[in-house]
């Protein structure tokens, strides 16, 4: 069962579509150029790209892209970690990264093969920032990676169908989630015991953060060399 | 803030408003006496509250004001259990007790914020009373420091399904959804966190295969008695798409890297075995 395959692709009501290119762009920290040869090369599908980069699709499918482009640069990411631990890795952490990258990995191929044909391509992803043999590097980052993932889902579930089969996607986009802050948790924890729901990332409600999806890319941005085109995402 | 214009709002979009609040004097008496006194945060909840949407039921038949009474009453209980804990001289030693002071913390700002939300919305339930020992199947959960922790563990692992299972019924209602889920990620920490210490500690089940996900239908609980919380988490093929075959990444990880829902009636008989009658 494809259930992506029923969804309409009409706009849902609540899809408030339309960041202007250029604030989109501003906001993906990247005015300059990109897409060019890079992503020309990384496209496998004709229809994936147009001049303004690589489109998530419209309604729900923008979502699921959107999901589906977090899990891909977290897959990335544990991918390298587990190939390349950092010095000083323990033997319990570099299992529990293993987990980690299986488990990102489970979520990416999921959306890749859920969204069959909507799915945007393989995103090339720029760790040029990130210093794999140092803990320390390797640990703020994936802190970073997995608040942000918890925060992007929280932020972003709003903005799917209410029909039923967007209610079969929220349901799966909340067993996701809360995964993603078990990672969270853990990580935050081998950085500062103590740490794992720390009022950083909670509010005094006792609520988890939440970001818009131009805010989540505005952190994600720079981890991405492949230009998304993000004009059809919500934004509040 | 102009607040004719929001009423001349809530009249375009709820016509019949008057109709429960008397009149526009009696709405502006109503939401000045509500925002008066609630957390910033949750004026869109009380401000809902005076529309009929708020109100409605839920395609499923389940109102929001249902779902969030479900989820106070799981709030009261874990708030209660912590708060319980702390108080007990003795119970957790000094190792942990930054953790559990955090979660309790967390707990009863959920209490405060879904009472408040409530409040605009017809009335919050009072607390329940509890029986931690669930009429003496945990006879030391406030003697003994595992037995403590393996029931909050299940609490917390019990508290993500249940907000889980209640994401599509708030689908629709935007700011409620995504103040749930904010509880929700809020509680998947803290069950991480639990599960750290069990494993840490090694006793009463927890041993290495105790990780903070849940692997398969396991508990890493050495009693029976937690498993209805644990029961379908071993699912592994999510929308028709078999996870473990990914990549041959596995039952285990497939398992552990989607978290499953429970309904309220599974939900209810779980948390009906704390609560005094």
């Amino acid at each position: 069962m494809h259930i992506l395959k029923h969804l309409s692709s009409e706009k849902d009501e609540k899809v408030m579509p339309n960041l202007q290119r250029r604030n989109f762009l501003k906001y993906m920290g990247m005015g300059a150029a990109l897409a060019t040869a890079t992503s020309l090369a990384a496209c496998h599908k004709d229809h994936d790209y147009v001049d303004n980069g690589v489109s998530l699709g419209s309604g729900d499918f923008a979502v699921l892209n959107f999901a589906y482009a977090l899990e891909q640069l977290e897959a990335a990411f544990y991918t390298q970690i587990v190939a390349s631990p950092y010095s000083g890795i323990t033997p319990t952490e570099l299992e529990f990264f293993t987990d980690i990258r299986n488990h990102e990995i489970g979520h990416r191929d999921f959306f890749k093969k859920a969204l069959s044909t909507n799915a945007i391509i393989g995103l090339e992803v720029d760790f040029s920032s990130i210093d794999f043999s140092s803990r320390a590097s390797v640990l703020a980052t994936a802190k970073a990676f997995e608040d942000l993932g918890v925060s992007a889902y929280n932020g972003a579930a709003q903005y799917i169908s209410s029909t039923d089969t967007g209610k079969a996607y929220l349901l799966l986009a909340g067993k996701i989630v809360s995964v993603e802050a078990r990672h969270a948790a853990y990580i935050r924890d081998l950085i500062e015991p103590g740490s794992f729901a720390g009022n950083d990332v909670v509010d005094a409600n006792g609520l988890d953060t939440v970001r818009t999806p131009a805010q989540v890319f505005a952190i994600a941005g720079k981890y991405i060399k492949t230009k998304i085109n993000a004009n059809t995402l919500p934004h509040a | 803030m102009d607040l004719q214009n929001i009423f001349h709002e809530i009249e375009k979009v709820d016509p019949e408003v008057y109709d429960r609040l008397d009149s526009r004097r009696a709405a502006m008496k109503e939401f000045t006496r509500i925002s008066g006194k609630i957390a910033l945060a949750a004026i869109p909840f009380a401000l809902g509250g005076m529309f009929k949407k708020a109100y409605s039921q839920t395609t499923s038949g389940t109102s929001v004001a249902d779902v969030l009474k479900y989820a106070l009453t799981l709030e009261y209980l874990e708030s209660a259990y912590y708060i319980k804990g702390i108080a007990t001289p003795g119970l957790i030693p000094t190792a942990g007790l930054g953790a559990i002071t955090t979660i309790r913390d967390h707990e009863k700002e959920h209490v405060n914020f879904l009472q408040t939300v409530l409040s605009g919305l017809g009335g919050a339930p009072a607390s329940p009373e509890f029986d931690f020992t669930a009429g003496g199947t945990f006879p030391t959960v406030f003697s003994d420091y595992n037995y403590f922790l393996a029931v909050a563990q299940t609490f917390e692992d019990t508290g993500v399904r249940a907000y889980k299972g209640q994401a599509a019924n708030l689908s629709g209602n935007a700011t409620v959804l995504t103040a749930a889920l904010s509880i929700h990620s809020v509680e998947a920490r803290h069950a991480s966190h639990i599960r750290s210490m069990r494993r840490a500690i090694g006793q009463l089940g927890a041993t290495a295969a105790l990780k903070p996900w849940i692997t398969l239908n396991q508990s890493g609980i050495a009693t029976t008695a937690v498993n209805p919380s644990y029961a379908g988490e071993e699912l592994i093929v999510q929308a028709g798409i078999d996870i473990a075959a990914l990549d041959n990444i596995g039952a285990n990880s497939a398992s552990e890297a989607f978290d499953e829902p429970l309904s309220m009636d599974q939900v209810l008989p779980i948390a009906k075995l704390f609560i005094k009658p």
